[in-house]
């Protein structure tokens, strides 16, 4: 059995669209988002209509939960001033252009699922079992924690987004995290393509795929210049590095950004 | 006077070690434990008492660890500890920056390179230029600092740097900004600053004042906010006398919990006046 996990979308229509065609040519037994549908990026009312036109299943993230509430700002977990500053102009841009409807319809998303298959039990959180907004980073998640974090919430694999950077873990007691990444911003390594997850569970053997996809990435830029959205964003779509909301990478992921 | 309210223990996912006790190289006018060369208060710790504790926390999973002192770096079996706990870990060390050779930063940048976990190095600052500096820390301190820090980026490492709020200004985003500048010119190209608060005990009560009566919590203003953030929800700290509630109050018998982390997993009552800045400046002592 395979399952594709889409994390944090990031109102990147193009980036999903791509995303969509890769799923369906490769053919999977499931595929769900786990929130973030908005931020960065332009127009986020494209993002819950695309979704909800093909009948995708998914959890909320943080910015569901504060887009449905209509909370000030997106509880995205920041403590620098400087990531709060970007992340504020991201939400203010993403609250005045969601309708809604669209809103109303995020806040019925479940903070989320549960499910069993090849004999695991699987649980898709957006940051953490316990917290919309913990980021759960690869150099800062040990094992031991992890290993905690699974047995608390009775999961056998844990499928999570938030931080903006995939990677997989294998657990010494045989349980596994899946950070899926995001399809909303590149992954801070100089390359413009983005990433989902691909879960494949095969008699008792989990393994996790990474899949980089190409998106006409000069074309989400050129909206976001029309949009007037900080040209801080648009440079890390054109390039690849991250430009902001960077004082919360752990030390290992920061060195191997450029900023 | 109403009863301290009690924060419980949600989740153990920092642990602190006093790795160098009370043990400094140099005596901060703004000490919150008033760390000196002669201060014994606490010992040092030795690599096996780290590696009980570490032993204790993984079965715990403890999620992150943390070494202060004192002046870490004064501790003959530091680069050690550090090599142990990597191994199950992320780790963050807090220094005053003096003892930094460059072998020891090439060293921390092996470490750094080889672990799957974070290594970072934290290193304080006080003020904006060496007058503000050494006139808490001490003359000749920022000399000393300044070839710390270069040694570290030359080894390829980018320390945090932390300042506290006896910096006048840093807290507004004009001092931040200048604090920013300033990090550029020691060579940091991705400077990464964390404003520190100043808590009114050990030296720093003599520095500025005591805390008054009334900076006390009391339940009603826990009610107005989210008790799981305060870092005795979340952490503990281990010294060679034992496991405390948190970073800060280590001179307080009665923050005290036990020999070991077990024993250290109850509630706490919020009766000190230092709980008082912690939850009305929102302190965290992690990074």
């Amino acid at each position: 059995m395979r399952f594709a996990f889409i994390g944090g979308i990031y109102s990147n229509y193009w980036a999903l669209r791509a995303t969509l065609d890769d799923i369906s040519r490769r053919g999977v037994d499931g595929v769900w988002f786990l929130g973030d549908l908005g931020a960065f990026g332009p127009h986020p009312d494209r993002i819950p209509e695309l979704l909800i036109e093909r009948g995708m299943p998914g959890i909320q993230g943080n910015y569901e939960e504060s887009l449905s509430s209509r909370a000030e700002d997106c509880h995205c977990g920041y403590t620098d001033p400087r990531d709060s500053h970007y992340a504020q102009i991201s939400y203010d841009y993403t609250f005045a252009n969601t309708s809604d409807a669209h809103k109303d319809w995020m806040g019925t998303l479940p903070r989320e699922i549960r499910f069993q298959a090849g004999g695991k039990r699987f649980l898709l959180v957006h940051g953490s079992p316990r917290r919309i907004n913990e980021f759960l980073w690869r150099s800062t998640s040990p094992d031991p924690f992890l290993e905690r974090l699974c047995v608390e919430s009775e999961a056998d694999v844990i499928v999570c987004t938030h931080t903006g950077l995939h990677w997989h873990r294998p657990l010494p007691g045989g349980r596994h995290v899946v950070n899926a990444g995001v399809i909303g911003r590149p992954a801070n390594d100089g390359r413009t393509n983005v990433w989902f997850a691909v879960v494949e569970v095969n008699g008792g053997a989990v393994t996790a795929e990474f899949v980089p996809v190409e998106y006409d990435h000069r074309r989400l830029a050129g909206e976001m210049q029309k949009e007037r959205l900080p040209g801080e964003f648009i440079e890390t779509v054109l390039t690849g590095w991250w430009t902001t909301c960077l004082e919360v990478l752990p030390p290992k992921e920061r060195a191997a950004g450029r900023f | 006077m109403t009863e301290a309210p009690l924060v419980s223990l949600a989740s153990l996912d920092t642990l602190w070690f006093q790795v160098s006790g009370t043990l400094c190289n140099i005596a901060c006018t703004h000490c919150f434990i008033s760390c000196s060369p002669q201060n014994h208060s606490h010992e040092m710790m030795t690599l096996a008492d780290v590696e009980e504790r570490l032993d204790e926390a993984r079965a715990i999973g403890v999620r992150e660890y943390y070494f202060t002192g004192g002046e870490p770096f004064m501790n003959r079996d530091m680069i050690a500890i550090l090599e142990k706990t990597l191994r199950q870990g992320p780790a963050t060390v807090l220094t005053n920056g003096m003892l930094l050779p460059p072998a020891v930063c090439r060293k921390l940048k092996e470490l750094f390179d080889a672990s799957d976990y974070s290594l970072d190095i934290r290193i304080s600052i006080d003020g904006f230029d060496r007058a503000s500096h050494d006139a808490i820390r001490g003359p000749g301190v920022w000399d000393r600092v300044m070839t710390g820090i270069a040694n570290l980026v030359a080894a390829g490492l980018n320390p945090v740097i932390t300042v506290t709020t006896a910096a006048e200004g840093v807290e507004t985003s004009e001092g931040r900004m200048r604090f920013l500048e300033l990090m550029r010119t020691f060579g940091i190209d991705k400077p990464r600053l964390k404003v520190l608060s100043l808590f009114r005990i050990g030296a720093e009560e003599k520095r500025s004042r005591a805390y008054a009566d009334w900076e006390r919590l009391s339940s009603d203003m826990l009610e107005t906010g989210d008790a799981g953030s305060l870092q005795c929800a979340s952490g503990r700290m281990v010294t060679s006398r034992g496991v405390y509630v948190c970073p800060i109050l280590i001179e307080e018998e009665g923050a005290r919990m036990g020999d070991r982390l077990a024993d250290a997993q109850r509630p706490f009552p919020l009766r000190y006046g230092a709980c008082h800045t912690c939850w009305v400046d929102g302190v965290t002592c992690t990074t």
